[in-house]
């Protein structure tokens, strides 16, 4: 069994759109689009120098700051199922992710006072649990306010300006470095003001439970409409609606995948160990990954919508196979570090809208925060896993072998996933 | 709200915040323009200094002209008028007539090189370094350079790789990460997922050297032999070990605070009788220390004043000594004799 879009609304099947609707995005999508992309920069500005204010201006050591980092992806993974239960449960999910931007906006400031190791790490911990809250009822807005059967690519739109924040932020950090090589506390005053920025498209813009189901009533565009209606009829959350096969079998793929997903910092230090040109622009092989990302967004979701979400998504974990084997190759020179950051860019384009689009589409409108952070729940603890995981293997048989054995079972992972996603495929297909 | 309202708040908002923003940038980058060109604030000489003689090198951390370069002054004056040369670095050590520094290069693209030097300023090689430069120290016949780096870049990278120490020779080639060194704690092979190496001082014979080892939150004095690419452990809680030029004693920081924010003491290990005395420096101190002579104790502790401003203080190592101011403004010191 598997649910279409009309199951979806309890049997409103007006919301599904008919074949072939030309692809609109909504303004809801744009502004939470622009939110991220100022919330990234300012979180991405401050992540760049803090390592260099905590040891260069600070005096402090840096080696506690790499473990305590590890904890708090870990409750950043648990916070985020608890929001997403909330937003469901009140069906206020931009009040949850007012709370979440709104917690991050708080601790830039704090950060222009507090100048000791503990209250730095509290800082950034707090800055997590932010991020932790807003990620899942955020992608349920996207999704409510997406066309159905544009979804990937509506979620591609909202990641390309994700990801532009996370690219200009460090540069902007950098740049106001140069130009003022003690200004840290220029750097947090900018990251404050983009976070107040983003914050305010967010509470200003983006319409609230009440504003939606105002305007339901005015003459509205199509999604809009079906949207705001379909919130009127709304079936009450369960957890029950989200134990479906589909779900499951996401669930099951996106696990299998996440304990094979390593981590790019790895693969970035593995071309650090041996290419020179690594070694040389390290902090800023992000950005290489970074661009293809966001040039690659939408044209992957665009292409889940129509090929497959899921044979996307599986085809996407090929690249992140390529990029091992590209990492691991003996090859050292400029073009293969460019072509392992192609691949990992790819990798993140055709997966990580993408994971949220299918979330969204096997989950009911009722649970879909829910299922979204279930998803990207079982995503973030299994790649913390892998990391470790890897950590060992890394030590143990040295930097090739391990990640040649990491693309071999990843290469077993993309099978096995084949495999589950056989009774998922038709509704992939067909959306 | 109606559309217009609410846009005319947003673009209020907006307007206030850069506002703000670029305002106080424009305030702190005038602030930092007229630190700039503030006159120094320590004597300077304009004497070349001899570099045969035997002489102190310190990264200049007076406010001014000369901010973060390397200076010098003799050994038998360090209060005395210090000489600064045009070579920048964020950590900077001499022995042998080759001197290691260890630079940023600030930009868009920030990145992180080490420099070697001989002592007639000609440059003889340099590496790049995967993050912020931590420890550097040459063998005491200079053929030998360490440097160790923290390894940043973003967020995402895996944080329990902390360090990345290498051994390179001057004449070219090297020993590689020391971490793919075999580890022996407690007469057993150890190979912990987050191990990390750093601080390394070397001992005259060119193939031992002493560095620092952890796992989790235990670390380890480690002797090195370069031939056999192993690391022993030789005492535990120990970090940035200092070789004594007579080579029977290591000095070392020992975190007293386990935990989020450590405290370092300074202590120092008698190598024949491991006898470990802790100094009676209260202030923690985050540096590798420096031998002046067989007695006596350099170190760098930041100013509580002034942010990126430090002195370096001396300490004869026995228990119970008092610290003193030794160099004012004042980095990363080295001993030339």
């Amino acid at each position: 069994m598997y649910l279409s879009f009309s199951d979806r609304s309890g049997g409103n099947t007006d919301e599904a759109a008919p074949p072939g609707t030309p692809f609109k995005i909504s303004s809801v999508i744009i502004s939470l689009g622009i939110v991220s992309l100022f919330t990234d920069i300012s979180s991405e500005s401050v992540g760049a120098v803090l390592p260099v204010y905590i040891t260069g201006v600070l005096g402090l050591s840096m080696v506690a700051y790499g473990f305590l980092d590890g904890i708090n992806q870990g409750i950043s993974a648990i916070v985020r199922i608890g929001a997403g239960w909330t937003a469901d449960r009140s069906d206020r999910h931009k009040l949850v992710a007012v709370l979440g931007y709104g917690l991050s906006m708080v601790t830039r400031a704090w950060l222009l006072v507090v100048t000791g190791f503990g209250a730095i790490t509290a800082v950034i911990a707090v800055d997590r649990i932010g991020k932790g809250i807003r990620t899942a009822p955020r992608d349920a807005m996207i999704s409510q306010a997406a066309q159905p059967e544009h979804m990937a690519r509506s979620f591609g739109v909202h990641r390309m300006l994700d990801t532009v924040g996370a690219t200009v932020g460090p540069l902007l950090a950098f740049l106001v470095l140069l130009l003022i090589p003690t200004g840290f506390h220029v750097v947090f005053v900018v990251s404050l003001a983009c976070g107040v920025i983003g914050f305010a498209v967010l509470g200003i813009m983006v319409p609230g439970r009440k504003r939606r189901e105002a305007l339901a009533a005015g003459p509205l565009s199509a999604g809009m409409e079906k949207a705001a209606r379909a919130a009127g009829a709304r079936m009450p959350f369960s957890w029950r609606a989200l134990n479906t096969s589909s779900m499951r079998r996401l669930l099951l793929i996106a696990g299998l995948f996440g304990v094979m997903t390593i981590g790019d910092g790895f693969i970035y230090l593995v071309l650090q160990s041996r290419a020179e040109f690594a070694t040389k622009w390290f902090p800023l092989l992000y950005v290489g990954t970074n661009m293809a990302y966001l040039a690659l967004a939408i044209p992957l979701g665009r292409l889940a919508d129509r090929w497959g979400r899921m044979r996307v998504f599986i085809a996407g974990h090929g690249a992140l196979l390529a990029a091992y084997l590209c990492a691991a190759l003996p090859a050292t020179g400029a073009a293969a570090t460019m072509v392992c950051l192609l691949l990992l860019g790819i990798f993140y384009a055709a997966t990580d809208g993408v994971l949220a689009a299918l979330a969204g589409q096997f989950s009911t409108r009722a649970s879909r925060a829910s299922g979204i952070a279930a998803a990207q729940t079982v995503v973030a603890v299994t790649r913390l896993a892998a990391s470790v995981g890897f950590g060992s293997l890394w030590f143990l048989w040295g930097r090739e072998t391990a990640i040649l054995a990491a693309a071999g079972a990843l290469a077993a992972a993309i099978l096995g996933g084949i495999v589950v996603c056989r009774g998922i495929e038709p509704s992939a297909a067909s959306a | 709200m109606s559309a217009r309202v609410r846009w005319a708040w947003l673009s209020a908002i907006t307007v206030v915040v850069l506002a703000g923003a670029i305002g106080y940038g424009v305030w702190s980058f005038v602030q930092y323009q007229q630190r700039q060109n503030s006159p120094v604030s320590v004597a300077v000489s304009s004497k070349n200094l001899n570099p045969s003689a035997p002489h102190i090198a310190f990264r200049n951390t007076a406010a001014g002209d000369g901010y973060g370069h390397v200076a010098t002054v003799p050994l038998a004056s360090p209060r005395g008028a210090r000489t600064v040369t045009s070579t920048v670095c964020d950590r900077v050590y001499a022995a042998g007539g080759t001197l290691s520094c260890l630079s940023t290069n600030p930009g868009i693209v920030t990145t992180f090189e080490a420099e070697v030097y001989a002592s007639d300023g000609k440059a003889l090689r340099s590496w790049p370094l995967p993050g912020i430069p931590s420890r550097t120290r040459v063998s005491p016949d200079g053929t030998l350079v360490a440097s160790t780096a923290f390894v940043t870049g973003h967020a995402y990278a895996p944080a329990s790789f902390a360090t990345v120490t290498v051994i390179n020779k001057i004449s070219g080639g090297g020993y590689g990460n020391l971490e793919d060194f075999t580890l022996i704690v407690g007469g057993r092979k150890i190979a912990p997922v987050d191990r990390n190496v750093w601080g390394v001082t070397f001992a005259p014979d060119d193939r031992t050297f002493y560095a620092t080892a952890a796992s989790g939150d235990r670390t380890w004095l480690v002797r090195g032999d370069l031939k056999k690419r192993t690391l022993t452990s030789i005492h535990e809680t120990a970090e940035c070990p200092s070789l004594s030029p007579d080579g029977t004693r290591i000095a070392y920081k020992k975190n007293i605070t386990p935990g989020p924010v450590p405290h370092w003491n300074i202590a120092v290990l008698d190598l024949s009788t491991g006898k470990e005395t802790v100094l009676a420096e209260s202030r923690s101190v985050d540096d590798q220390v420096e031998w002046l002579d067989n007695d006596t104790l350099l170190y760098g502790l930041p100013r509580a004043s002034a942010v990126g401003d430090d002195d370096v203080w001396s300490i004869k190592a026995a228990a119970g000594a008092a610290p003193q101011m030794f160099i004012e403004h004042a980095w990363s010191p080295s001993v030339v004799h």
